[in-house]
């Protein structure tokens, strides 16, 4: 009943947007990492053409990456803060999702809006709130002492590896719970009294029916924290902002702001960028196979 | 399933204190009975999540310069102190900035986001596959890619853009565009093509469907769209931090982490306060709103809280 056009002209604005300001600036950013810098005035001058292009910044930025290079201490640390938040955001994340899913009732409401609360709660107001609890005489050391677990204020906020995975765990976690709520809370609860009634274990019923039906928001969530973790900068300069736990988010914040590196920061952006997309490709291919399973 | 819950199965010895072990075998084991184990994980997850918030809130009232010891209840760190969220002229600027930004992505973002949210769920063809995938990506993209690209390409390539509060408008625009796409497009999957059919049948023309059938229908999901712009653009510190130029561009976001590196007041926590309310009160305004239009729908409400809980992936 509309014309046609109708529709491309009323997508037209929002895609010429973002072909502007998401499209071009993220070619921008190529053209720096794969572009010159000029010797005198030492500010990077982008090469647009890809024929001109010169690898020499972005071999730099991969060797240093490399093992043996100075930044591979940096990107190993950067994994081990990944990896092991996740592993967190999973361990406590999947029980409360669990539980609010399957089990809650009369105070399913209330868990719901407690759950969704820390989204609309500024980041920033909730990484405070912990540089107040941790300060030396904040409540947490405070409590410490008081129980006689250490007898001197410990130093929380100087430069400590488990402070930084701690904040990362606490700032992204309610990420992680939604989707895997979700994916709970759409599991036909059928299948678990057919798995029952035909004689299988509770464990076995968890393990083979609970378990693969969310493993598409494990997966979901894992991806959705995971990726703004790996560029994450300001939490571990909010809580430690020592070069010992400095992220790959930081070396980039580092060369554009403090050193004014741009095209070596532009490399990193870029090799992030790259690696991110394969960590997202591979999520998206398995769930449109998990998909494909279950509609079989 | 609230109305009718079958009696737990027997347990075959009742000891009175269950071992670990067994507690987590016995909840694996019934899944319609009171998981004790689970209650407790997750109301200490609630507590640890909300709990150091409030804790930071108490402290913004506090009568002494201390964020950590307890000195009695005051406003001055709101109001009357030389360094109060009013008197400072860093936080007060920072405040003045942060709902500038917000308003002007609301009065962007959103018209934009809810035309193309149209286009992309009508618009069959050449070119509509592409443009989906390309309003998806802001979505996932780290925060610290985008800030980087666009502070490149003001910097390179569209040299007449300084960096600063246009600038600012400019990236909070670019990444708030999907958040409306993808809830102005789940509402309109959810109403169907039905009624702008029947609109057309009884002989209303293109323009009047579009506008007297559709727009009314669209109404909860462009209040709520325009409610979430608000909250992220108040919230975002990346894009505003990347793309700012100093002094009178720093956000509310920027003056906490600035502060919290440096040697911060209560006054901090004050303007942390404030911020955080205002992000509450215009997603509860979007969600009220949303009830409102949606009124007399069945299901309504869910709805929003449905969409927000699933938006992100």
């Amino acid at each position: 009943m509309y014309p046609r056009w109708l529709w491309q002209g009323f997508a037209l604005p929002g895609v010429v947007w973002l072909i502007l300001l998401f499209i071009i600036p993220f070619y921008a950013v190529t053209a720096v990492a794969f572009g010159q810098v000029n010797p005198t005035l030492l500010t990077p001058e982008p090469v647009w053409n890809p024929l001109h292009w010169n690898v020499g910044w972005m071999s730099e930025a991969l060797g240093r990456l490399r093992p043996g290079g100075d930044l591979w201490v940096v990107v190993v640390r950067t994994c081990e803060y990944v990896v092991v938040s996740v592993g967190m955001c999973i361990a406590i994340g999947y029980p409360v999702a669990y539980y609010i899913a399957r089990h809650a009732t009369r105070t399913k409401s209330l868990l719901l809006i407690l759950l969704i609360l820390p989204l609309w709660i500024s980041y920033l107001m909730r990484m405070l709130a912990w540089v107040n609890l941790l300060a030396p005489d904040g409540y947490v050391n405070r409590f410490l002492m008081w129980s006689h677990v250490i007898s001197t204020p410990y130093g929380w906020l100087d430069g400590r590896p488990i402070t930084v995975i701690f904040a990362l765990i606490y700032g992204y976690i309610p990420f992680f719970i939604l989707p895997l709520y979700a994916s709970l809370d759409r599991i036909d609860k059928s299948f678990l009294e057919a798995a029952r009634d035909l004689g299988a274990s509770p464990v076995r019923t968890f393990l083979h029916v609970t378990l693969p039906l969310s493993k598409t928001g494990i997966l979901g969530g894992c991806v959705l924290v995971a990726l703004p973790m790996f560029g994450d900068y300001y939490t571990p300069n909010i809580v430690s902002g020592a070069p010992t736990t400095s992220m790959v988010g930081n070396q980039i914040d580092l060369y554009f702001h403090y050193t004014s590196q741009p095209t070596i920061g532009a490399a990193l952006t870029l090799i992030m960028s790259v690696f991110l997309v394969v960590l997202m490709a591979y999520y998206m291919v398995t769930v449109a196979r998990a998909t494909k399973e279950q509609q079989a | 399933m609230t109305t009718t819950t079958p009696a737990p199965p027997p347990t075959a010895t009742p000891a009175p204190r269950p071992s670990a072990g067994r507690r987590i075998r016995s909840w694996l084991a019934n899944p319609w009975g009171r998981p004790r184990f689970l209650v407790l994980i997750t109301w200490s997850y609630m507590i640890w999540a909300i709990v150091p918030v409030l804790i930071a809130v108490q402290y913004s009232f506090n009568d002494s310069r201390s964020r950590t010891i307890w000195a009695g209840f005051s406003t001055r760190w709101y109001i009357s102190d030389p360094s109060s969220v009013i008197n400072d002229p860093t936080l007060s600027s920072a405040l003045q900035q942060s709902l500038k930004l917000a308003a002007a992505d609301v009065i962007i973002a959103t018209p934009i986001g809810v035309l193309l949210a149209l286009g992309l769920a009508r618009w069959r063809g050449r070119g509509s596959g592409t443009s989906n995938f390309i309003m998806l990506f802001p979505l996932v993209t780290p925060e610290i890619v985008m800030g980087v690209s666009l502070l490149l390409v003001f910097t390179n390539l569209f040299t007449f853009i300084h960096t600063g509060t246009f600038a600012q408008i400019l990236g909070h625009v670019t990444f708030s565009i999907s958040y409306v796409v993808v809830i102005v497009r789940g509402r309109l999957f959810s109403i169907g093509r039905q009624y702008e059919e029947a609109a057309a049948d009884l002989g209303a023309s293109p323009p009047v469907a579009l506008v007297k059938v559709l727009l009314p229908l669209l109404t909860p999901a462009i209040v709520a769209g325009a409610a979430i712009c608000f909250a992220i653009s108040i919230d975002d510190f990346v894009i505003s931090y990347w793309l700012s130029s100093g002094g009178n561009t720093t956000t509310v976001p920027m003056a906490i982490y600035a502060a919290t590196r440096a040697a911060p007041l209560p006054s901090t926590n004050a303007i942390a306060t404030i911020l955080s309310l205002i992000t509450l009160a215009s997603v509860i305004l979007g969600y009220v709103g949303y009830r409102v239009f949606t009124r007399g729908e069945r299901q309504a409400g869910q709805g929003m809280v449905g969409d927000m809980a699933a938006f992100d992936i």
